[in-house]
């Protein structure tokens, strides 16, 4: 069974916030919901599925599916870190292929910059092992982007390209945090904070959230809101396994973007616009590889030049300024992702970043620990 | 920028690896052999995680190469090196680099267990250059 064709973006929301000191997380979450509901023209009482992740508090979709006064038929608490969303996405995409829901709330919020927390491994069976080690996001990445340097020769200043094109974007979104355009040389001549990722390579830190829904071909129909389809849609899970299989350089979306794209039926030169999730300048270029917009070791030479940035570039990317910009609420980048590829599809871009007729868009993502254990979800959506 | 040494915090064995950190104190570093699939993993597992069979726990020598690498800058316990570290038999660790020149590090560099102490827990293996 294919999930192509089988389900809508209908509501898409991004919580205009990116400090909110006065308000919980769980009400992040119910504004959220609130914001897509009112975007889709729907209301609560028709959601009849609810998805979310670690960032929502409580126990695994019971607390927020009791808080938000939702009565659904189907919950799904998949957590894979920030690609969380996208792959909540493709399991609701495939709950109402199976007749399981039909309006699917998918919401992501909380408040680290409010209140600051670290990577904590909890029980995991690796903590024992690694607990000690002091991995943060940015070392972690850090290694990977230390790996593809010298297995391919990829520079810090390659990488300053993403961040340029990102803050091109960024300077039209009146909710971005960082608004200035920045050059390669402010990239490279900013703090190192982690060999070889300066903090410009770095994602900003943001409160807020944000909300999908997912419906049925029917409920998409008789709503007034462009029809996003969801074409293709792949994920998987990637680590060291036992150490033996430790490859710092290639990611989960080698295996979720080549899938969803198979399901797509579409390939890379089909698309016109990507939101790639950007936690770090590296994170981009590797997924870029990855999802075959290049050869393995090419993206560096892909992203120079100004490739990336709407208007100019060969392949526009993360039209909103992306997390390196943007927002990148509750470190978790993936329903960004999302949001900003469905505005795109719908026309709703800014006019300065609008990729014309937009019809076919990729939205990708890495979460939790790229060197070490991530998992990647990728979807290809489609405006009909 | 240099600040105070990192802080080490005590590892939390449990009843599976309770052994491993046994062995530590003692100055050795177990990996996981699998004899019914013959491949070694690390961090060891009771069950090897290439079959599900019983693996057994053996000394690694404790020899390696940096297979890559990364020197947080800022924040406390600055500067410090993460790194994965590919040992001979195989396996790769996820390690620190005990080092008082983290410039002087690069990938493919031979390094050695060197067991560290943490903060009133059992000893922690890191790895310096040979």
């Amino acid at each position: 069974m294919s999930i192509r064709n089988k389900a809508y973006i209908s509501g898409a929301y991004e919580h205009p916030t990116r400090l909110a000191p006065d308000k919980s997380t769980p009400q992040l979450h119910a504004e959220c919901a609130a914001g897509a509901l009112a975007d889709a023209g729907l209301s609560l009482k028709d959601v009849d599925g609810y998805f979310c992740a670690g960032d929502a508090p409580g126990f695994g979709g019971m607390s927020m599916v009791d808080y938000l006064g939702l009565n659904v038929r189907h919950v799904d608490s998949t957590e894979t870190g920030g690609s969380s969303y996208i792959l909540h996405v493709s399991h609701a995409a495939q709950a109402i292929a199976a007749g399981k829901c039909s309006i699917a709330l998918i919401t992501l919020a909380g408040r680290p910059r409010s209140e600051p927390f670290g990577r904590q491994l909890g029980n995991a069976p690796e903590a024992p092992f690694e607990g000690w080690v002091g991995q943060s996001t940015h070392n972690s990445y850090g290694m990977c982007a230390a790996r593809h340097m010298h297995e391919y020769g990829t520079t810090s200043e390659q990488l300053a390209w993403i961040k340029v094109a990102a803050s091109h974007h960024a300077q039209y979104n009146p909710h971005a945090m960082l608004r200035d355009i920045v050059k390669v040389d402010d990239v490279i001549n900013s703090p190192m904070i982690s060999d070889p990722l300066h903090r410009l390579d770095c994602c900003v830190v943001s409160d807020g959230g944000g909300a999908l829904l997912v419906v049925s071909p029917d409920v998409a129909k008789s709503l007034k809101r462009p029809l996003v389809a969801v074409r293709g849609a792949g994920e998987h899970v990637k680590g060291p396994r036992g150490g033996m299989n430790l490859d710092l350089t290639t990611s989960a979306a080698a295996i979720s973007g080549p899938a969803a794209f198979a399901e797509a039926g579409v390939t890379p030169a089909d698309i016109q616009y990507a939101s790639i999730y950007d936690s770090f300048t590296i994170t981009v270029l590797i997924q870029l590889e990855d999802l075959g917009f290049c050869e393995k070791g090419d993206g560096g030479r892909f992203v120079a030049d100004g490739n990336l940035i709407s208007g100019t570039g060969k392949l526009p990317f993360n039209t909103d300024g992306g997390g390196l910009c943007n927002n990148h609420p509750t470190n978790r980048g993936g329903i960004t992702k999302v949001i900003e590829a469905v505005r795109q599809l719908r026309g709703e871009a800014h006019p300065a970043v609008q990729v014309p007729d937009c019809a076919l868009a990729v939205a990708t993502g890495i979460g939790g620990a790229l060197g070490a254990r991530h998992g990647a979800a990728t979807l290809i959506l489609e405006r009909q | 920028m240099m600040s105070e040494p990192r802080k080490i915090p005590a590892p939390q064995p449990n009843v599976e690896n309770q052994r491993f950190f046994d062995a530590a104190a003692e100055g050795k570093l177990l990996i996981g052999q699998c004899d019914a699939c013959g491949r070694p993993h690390y961090y060891p597992r009771a069950l090897c995680p290439f079959c599900l069979a019983e693996s057994r726990w053996v000394e690694s020598a404790g020899k390696g190469a940096i297979y890559s690498l990364s020197t947080m800058r800022r924040g406390a316990g600055a500067p410090y090196t993460l790194a994965w570290v590919t040992l001979d038999e195989g396996p790769a660790v996820l390690t620190n680099i005990a080092t008082d020149d983290h410039d002087a590090l690069k990938i493919g560099q031979r390094v050695r267990v060197q067991f560290t102490p943490t903060e009133g827990g059992p000893p922690v293996p890191m790895f310096a250059p040979e």
